[in-house]
């Protein structure tokens, strides 16, 4: 059976106006908007006119958008209405193509499984990394051309959370790009140039599980050790794991630790280009640093939403959820709420309580990579500040095709020495 | 204004007076205590105000809430006196009340 191909082009919103358009042919799913950096608006429109929005016709099926802060705080603290079951993205595959994983699993196989291998991106653990990550930085800012135009992206944002994930499973160091390959197919959309249906991205990773249960097997037979692998190869919980679950663990740490830290390196460059006056403020004060992390993720928010499915019928900011529905809540938006976060539409370094947005998620889904993200972007800045004046971004980025994934696959740049 | 002592992990004490109906993690914020993180500001939703509550005070300050323990549960470094701060209001029953901070937030 072949499984659907999802088209969008004739429901595309590009060039329509966010503030007149019929509330219900607004359908934030659609990847259009957020290709042509054109959502922000249909966000404001929905924050103000209806924060829980029902869009009855998409080609992904009918959902509901869930965009104010403290609508989404109030699903993340209820996961018992709220399950992050079957699945997390918006699109229900069908379940011969659905990898278990604990992110779209809830409480108790949730909690079990999470623990199990949460220790490895937990602070303690990653104190003993921080060296190695910052010599791999200096690698390869060290590396990079002078006084040419170079893609940002390929040889600094991918290159540098390819080889942190490579460090983390221990994995072959010269295959490493193949994690990267494995997590771009993971996340591909059948149709949108990598793939042509979800049969094929299948395949891929059939050959992902091949070769970590190789490595699993290795790991086994030794002793436990610090590297992923080793922790699930040896964790109560985990180490008589199905090869499907054992897969989608795997799917779900290198989708998680790989193209929302690549797009937050390069989104925080883009940002400092685009608002000089605060890259003049970093330059002045090193020490805003760890604070300015934080704005660029949430300036940045590399994943959109996350869905939820309603367990039971309930009811949500005056409106009524069936037991089934999807809920799309939007943390892209959540991010530009001024009943939550003051001066939203500003990138400023220093705000206060600047550790406060959306883009981990919060509650027991929180990102468990939280703290790896944020070491690896301050080490970034730590040596860039060391090196370049600027950073300077000579030319448009290129974003990706996807309301899931806020990224770029080009961000062209030449360094001005210090 | 019970008179609270807030322990960094590398020693440093900070003796605060903290207000009556505040959260500790208030407290610790209004103090400019380091090592509070208070992600979610105050919801009970990321785990990041983590504190150990000193062994003489674990009855008067009680056992984790219902949404509290499986916040406190996912961090690898959760003990037995662990508790999230946000989640603990100020009274004047807490005059002397002593808590050590984590290394790290997680």
């Amino acid at each position: 059976m072949e499984s659907p191909v999802i088209k969008h082009s004739s429901r595309s919103l590009v060039g329509r106006d966010a503030w007149t358009i019929p509330l219900e042919e607004i359908d934030l799913a659609h990847p259009g908007i957020w290709q042509a950096n054109q959502f922000l608006p249909f966000l404001a429109r929905l924050r103000r006119d209806e924060p829980v929005h029902y869009c009855a016709h998409s080609p992904v099926g009918a959902y509901w958008s869930v965009t104010r802060y403290q609508d989404i705080m109030t699903m993340e603290a209820a996961p018992h209405l709220f399950s992050s079951e079957p699945t997390i993205g918006i699109v229900d595959v069908l379940p011969q193509f659905t990898l278990p994983m604990f992110i779209a699993m809830d409480p108790p196989k949730h909690d079990e499984q999470r623990k199990t291998v949460q220790g490895v991106v937990a602070p303690n653990n990653l104190k003993n990394l921080e060296g190695l990550i910052r010599q791999r930085v200096i690698t390869i800012l060290d590396s990079l051309p002078q006084g040419e135009t170079f893609n940002w992206v390929d040889r600094v944002s991918r290159e540098l959370t390819t080889q942190m994930l490579a460090t983390l499973f221990d994995f072959p160091f010269e295959e490493r790009n193949k994690l990267t390959y494995w997590s771009d197919i993971a996340t591909a959309i059948p149709g949108a140039g990598l793939i042509n249906s979800y049969e094929e991205s299948f395949e891929v990773l059939k050959e992902c599980l091949a070769y970590f249960m190789r490595l699993w097997r290795d790991r086994a037979a030794k002793a436990p050790g610090n590297d992923l692998i080793s922790m699930l190869a040896h964790g109560e919980a985990t180490k008589n794991m199905p090869p499907m679950e054992f897969l989608g663990n795997l799917v779900l740490l290198i989708v998680g630790g790989n193209d929302t830290t690549r797009n937050s390196i390069t989104g925080g460059v883009l940002a400092l280009n685009e608002h000089p006056q605060e890259y003049q403020k970093l330059r002045d004060n090193p020490a805003l640093i760890p604070s300015m992390v934080s704005e660029i993720i949430r300036w940045q928010t590399p994943l959109a939403y996350m869905r939820r499915t309603a367990k039971v019928d309930t009811e949500l900011g005056g409106k009524h959820i069936k037991a089934g529905d999807k809920i799309l809540m939007w943390y892209a938006s959540a991010n530009r709420d001024e009943a939550a976060i003051d001066r939203p539409d500003e990138f400023l370094i220093d705000r206060d309580r600047v550790r406060q947005h959306l883009s981990f998620g919060t509650g027991i889904h929180r990102c468990m990579g939280n703290r790896l993200a944020e070491m690896q972007l301050r080490i970034l800045w730590e040596e860039i500040l060391q090196r370049f004046h600027k950073v300077e971004v000579v030319g448009e980025p290129v974003r990706i095709y996807s309301s899931f994934v806020k990224g770029y696959t080009e961000l062209p740049v030449r360094l001005i020495a210090r | 204004m019970p008179r609270i002592t807030l322990i960094e992990h590398n020693g440093n004490e900070h003796a605060v007076d903290a207000k009556t109906g505040d959260s500790l993690m208030t407290t610790a914020i209004k103090n400019r205590v380091p090592g509070i993180d208070a992600d979610c500001g105050g919801a009970c939703s990321c785990g990041t105000c983590h504190v150990f509550i000193d062994p003489a005070w674990l009855e008067r300050v009680g056992e984790p809430g219902p949404f509290e323990e499986p916040m406190l549960d996912l961090n690898p470094e959760r003990a037995a006196n662990s508790r999230l701060s946000c989640q603990i209001d100020i009274s004047d029953d807490l005059e002397g009340l002593v808590v050590r901070l984590p290394e790290f937030q997680f």
